[in-house]
């Protein structure tokens, strides 16, 4: 075992059925970092932390949280985890105090020091207002904020965050990755699973993709996206007169493609760095074209899978064989 | 959330170096905690209790009052006789609530929650059923008021009232591991129902609850002489009323053993492999 590795999965094995989740996963984080696991719906994501977090059993393959063995340490294993994720919820009739304190009482504070622990949680999520409403009354965004702290209770070492801010709406995402990003900086480790490629450049230092059970590609951030493509440069000038003139700059500032109309009057170019973005603003300037819409996008999930794997990730899962290939 | 970093609170303590909690007691602590939670929830959700409250009412009313005359040749005779097969049936039914309530919370993703939690795995059930206690008291409590108001009367004594409520409790506790054996197996809390429904209604109807055991015919008898319900009955007419008590209580107590010693193991098993 590498000492400095907090979660450590090989060759992850599970069968529901006929449908293999899972087909020989390994993943390897080290402390104080996010690991962002990428994937789309049904890839294994959810099982994977399942089988992490100790409440599945695997049919094959290992895996160790700080070097503790899920299977046969389960219970060391839970002393040091948080999980987060659609499943692991909180009782929607208690309040948002009640919840937390539960979960204090059950990871022995004592009664004092899980009123504290509650009471420290619910300020830091801006939750304190609500503390005393149920559950069941508190928004989207609010719900997923105590489903974060109540994961959070027992100062766990190591965070599962299965798609944690799915259906929540950009501000509220933004949020997100700030705790994210604290929990980090306070030397926690974290493994997050996600949809968007966007959410995992933005928090994680390196990217697993999964795809129906299998591991398809493991690098740093910077590293996939440029087997990926990098960023998209999008422009929409004022007057479509200025459609020609438009494409004309972008593709000079752009990586080397031609300029795209993607959709009416929307022009794209691929680029390499985030200097595009201020350079092609300065040449439109200069040229005197007035744009309404200006953006740098990463690729999309869709455009991720289709460059790894040469099909888009929606496709149907079933037409495709599922022998292991090696 | 603006100035989530500068409140961030401190990591007290670093959970994986330190060994397992050696604490003793610790399925009973976390059990206590978690009953604590369904007293909670059945707090905040009173009309959860309307069908303990309210069944007892409409037996006791609708029973009373059209076959009392014709049973027992006076409505109040037949009150006296009919009150301890009541308690008996609506606690044993109410029995069904933690099943169907297990049902809901499991799909919900609580127990998920839990099963993550370094706690004994058993203690969200346990939790549960110790919790229902309370359920079961506001039934016997709300049965023995309608009775009064109707004219019930304890012939005996205090203390032997208490031992007869305290029975019945004890008798829905440990028949309740069925109930979550089912809410286990079943898909939906619908089901859950409908199975224990289909248990319960034979033992409380083929029993002593409603008439006496000796109007019933011969093969019928047969049944009724063992069904836990008719045990129960026996025993809690005889601490309320006074009449000969025989082994019904051993009977009673044997029973409940029987119910914890099947049905807990079972239940916690099936607990274990579910999802």
């Amino acid at each position: 075992m590498t000492a400095d590795l907090v979660i450590e999965a090989e060759g992850l094995v599970k069968t529901f059925g006929k449908t293999r989740a899972l087909q020989g996963v390994d993943l390897a984080v080290p402390r104080g970092t996010v690991l962002g696991v990428l994937g789309p719906n049904g890839a294994g994501k959810t099982t994977a932390v399942r089988i992490l977090s100790t409440l599945l059993t695997p049919d094959g393959g290992t895996a160790r949280i700080s070097g503790f063995d899920v299977v046969r340490d389960a219970e060391r294993v839970r002393q040091s985890i948080g999980l987060t994720g659609q499943y692991a919820s909180v009782d929607e009739d208690l309040t948002g105090r009640q919840n937390l304190e539960l979960f204090g009482t059950l990871l022995e504070l004592g009664r004092a020091g899980a009123r504290r622990r509650a009471a420290e949680l619910l300020d830091w999520f801006d939750l304190t207002d609500a503390a005393n409403r149920q559950a069941k009354t508190y928004s989207g965004g609010m719900r997923r904020r105590l489903d974060l702290a109540a994961s959070l209770v027992g100062s766990p070492d190591v965070i599962f965050l299965d798609e944690p801010t799915t259906g929540l709406d950009p501000a509220k995402r933004e949020d997100m990755w700030d705790v994210v990003r604290t929990l980090v900086n306070n030397g926690s480790t974290v493994l997050l699973t996600t949809q968007y490629l966007e959410e995992a450049d933005a928090l994680a230092d390196a990217i697993t993709v999964i795809d129906h059970g299998r591991v398809i590609a493991h690098d740093t951030p910077e590293g996939l996206k440029r087997v990926v493509g990098g960023q998209t440069l999008e422009v929409r000038p004022s007057d479509p007169a200025q459609l020609p003139r438009t494409a004309e700059i972008l593709t000079q500032v752009g990586s080397g493609a031609q300029a795209d109309e993607i959709r009416k009057g929307v022009l794209a170019v691929p680029v390499t760095d985030d200097a595009a973005l201020t350079e092609s603003v300065a040449r439109f300037a200069t040229a005197g074209i007035a744009v309404t819409e200006l953006s740098l996008h990463l690729p999309s999930l869709d455009e991720v899978f289709f460059t790894l794997t040469g099909r888009t990730a929606s496709e149907d899962d079933t037409t495709r064989p599922t022998e292991v290939a090696a | 959330m603006s100035t989530l970093t500068d409140t961030a609170p401190t990591r007290s303590r670093a959970l994986s170096t330190t060994a397992p909690n050696p604490r003793p007691f610790r399925l009973v602590r976390h059990s206590l905690a978690l009953a604590k939670r369904s007293l909670i929830k059945t707090w905040r959700t009173p009309e959860a209790l309307i069908d303990v409250t309210l069944q007892p009412v409409l037996f006791l009313i609708i029973f009373v009052y059209v076959f009392g005359g014709a049973v027992a040749g006076s409505t109040h005779d037949y009150l006296q006789f009919l009150l301890p097969g009541i308690l008996a049936q609506t606690i044993a039914t109410g029995a069904i609530a933690i099943g169907v309530n297990l049902n809901t919370d499991i799909a919900k993703g609580i127990f998920d929650r839990f099963r993550s939690l370094p706690i004994p795995r058993s203690a969200p059930l346990v939790g549960a059923v110790l919790g229902d206690v309370v359920r079961y008291v506001i039934v016997t409590v709300s049965t023995l008021a309608i009775g009064y108001v109707m004219g019930f009367r304890i012939d005996t004594d205090l203390f032997r009232a208490i031992a007869g409520c305290l029975l019945a409790v004890l008798f829905a506790l440990c028949l309740s591991w069925l109930p979550v054996l089912v809410s286990m197996k079943v898909r939906t809390a619908g089901a859950v129902q409908g199975v224990m429904f289909a248990l319960i209604m034979p033992l409380s109807f083929a029993s002593n609850v409603f008439v006496g055991a000796d109007t019933l015919p011969g093969w019928m008898q047969a049944f009724v002489d063992v069904n836990p319900m008719t045990h129960l009955v026996a025993s809690v007419r005889g601490l309320f009323l006074g009449t000969p008590l025989g082994n019904h209580v051993w009977w009673t107590l044997a029973w409940c053993a029987g119910f914890v010693a099947v049905f807990m193991p079972l239940a916690l098993r099936a607990y274990r492999k579910k999802i």
